[in-house]
């Protein structure tokens, strides 16, 4: 009883004072910072593989739940692991990212699978997902992206989010 | 001084041997593969399926290619992309020699993989690729062939699935004989290293 009282007094005034940390974008997720983001394009209305690194400059972990975009139908957190030869893919419900550590969504591993485009999305087109966080913080992360036979993020993966110029328009 | 004068004569002849090491695989000695040797341990290449332009195709059709065989499907955003993605990289490594190879990529989803979905597929990753389907008994006779496994995960609420699948490559020389067996993790310069001897020895029919 104690604690549901304090936490129902406490989250109006978190929620002010991220909203005064934080101006307009109020559930930034303020300690993350995401590079390497790219999309492996397949043909047709293939499910895609989106791949991130996520860095944490902050002093708690923070858990990656899943995402979101305006792309794709659906977007999940999947898991791909390799036991006795044989390859399997799960759903997984969140990916921690350690306090003043990272986290690699990355080929053969932990990455986002995007399904259902609603519109074709070609390599070299930039789409933005969200990212969405334990804490309920997102971060809208531009991927690029890359040919289906493309290894990784390509030269210019430093890129920095929030240039939406080749972004697709799939409402 | 006295080791000194077998030495150079010694050395003559371990380059001697080494060479008719190399040129001798068409007189059934072995090659100095690096990855996992399966010569004389698996089947040699044979299957009934479709290929990727709709033609009905049997193993025998790929004699006289170097054959790189995996198992995986089309709805599989992150492994298969990947390791047919690695092949690709490793053709590219062969230069003019990968033409003399073929990536054989056989769908264990028969039921969602159709030819023209294969092709887009395949040829996504790499021209010299060929996608095979075919109905679930011919594809399980394969996959069994070759001791591979594949499973249908349960479905999801969206009637969407995923397969747990083999992981392995498995390499045919050109005569149709099984000859190595890649993991996904393997080196990519052992496998350039171990299909440039395939390609340069083996004998073309």
């Amino acid at each position: 009883m104690k604690s549901s009282r304090m936490k129902s007094a406490a989250l109006p005034l978190l929620l002010a004072g991220l909203l005064l940390a934080g101006g307009a974008h109020a559930n930034d997720a303020a300690h993350i910072r995401a590079s390497h983001a790219w999309i492996r394009v397949l043909p047709g209305a293939l499910p895609a593989g989106a791949y991130v690194t996520l860095e944490n400059d902050g002093n708690q972990p923070v858990a990656l739940r899943g995402a979101s975009s305006s792309v794709y139908a659906e977007v999940m957190l999947h898991r791909s692991s390799r036991e006795g030869g044989v390859s399997r893919m799960a759903m997984v419900d969140a990916l921690n990212v350690p306090a003043h550590g990272k986290a690699e969504l990355a080929p053969a591993g932990y990455h986002l699978m995007l399904m259902r485009p609603h519109a074709p999305v070609k390599p070299g087109d930039t789409v933005t997902l969200t990212l969405q966080f334990g804490d309920g913080s997102t971060l809208a992360t531009d991927f690029v992206a890359r040919p289906a036979n493309a290894m990784d993020a390509g030269d210019d993966h430093a890129t920095p989010a929030m240039d939406h110029d080749a972004m697709p328009h799939g409402h | 001084m006295k080791p000194r004068r077998w030495l150079r004569p010694a050395l003559l002849l371990l380059l001697l041997a080494t060479g008719v090491l190399l040129g001798a695989c068409h007189r059934g000695e072995p090659l100095p593969l690096r990855l996992t040797n399966i010569s004389g341990h698996m089947p040699d290449l044979d299957f009934k399926l479709t290929d990727d332009s709709g033609k009905a195709v049997t193993g025998a059709d790929y004699r006289g290619k170097v054959v790189l065989l995996y198992f995986g499907y089309t709805h599989c955003p992150d492994v298969c992309p990947l390791t047919l993605a690695q092949l690709h990289v490793v053709m590219q490594r062969l230069g003019p020699l990968a033409d003399g190879a073929r990536i054989l990529f056989v769908s264990v989803d028969p039921a969602r993989d159709t030819p023209a979905i294969m092709h887009g597929y395949v040829n996504a990753f790499d021209k010299r690729a060929v996608g095979l389907v075919g109905d679930a008994r011919s594809v399980e006779a394969l996959s069994k062939r070759y001791r591979s496994a594949f499973t249908r995960e349960p479905s999801a609420a969206d009637g969407s699935y995923e397969v747990s699948h083999s992981s392995a490559i498995y390499v045919f020389d050109r005569g149709g004989r099984a000859r190595l067996l890649a993991t996904p993790s393997a080196s990519q310069d052992d496998l350039v290293h171990d299909l440039h001897l395939l390609l340069d020895t083996g004998a073309t029919s």
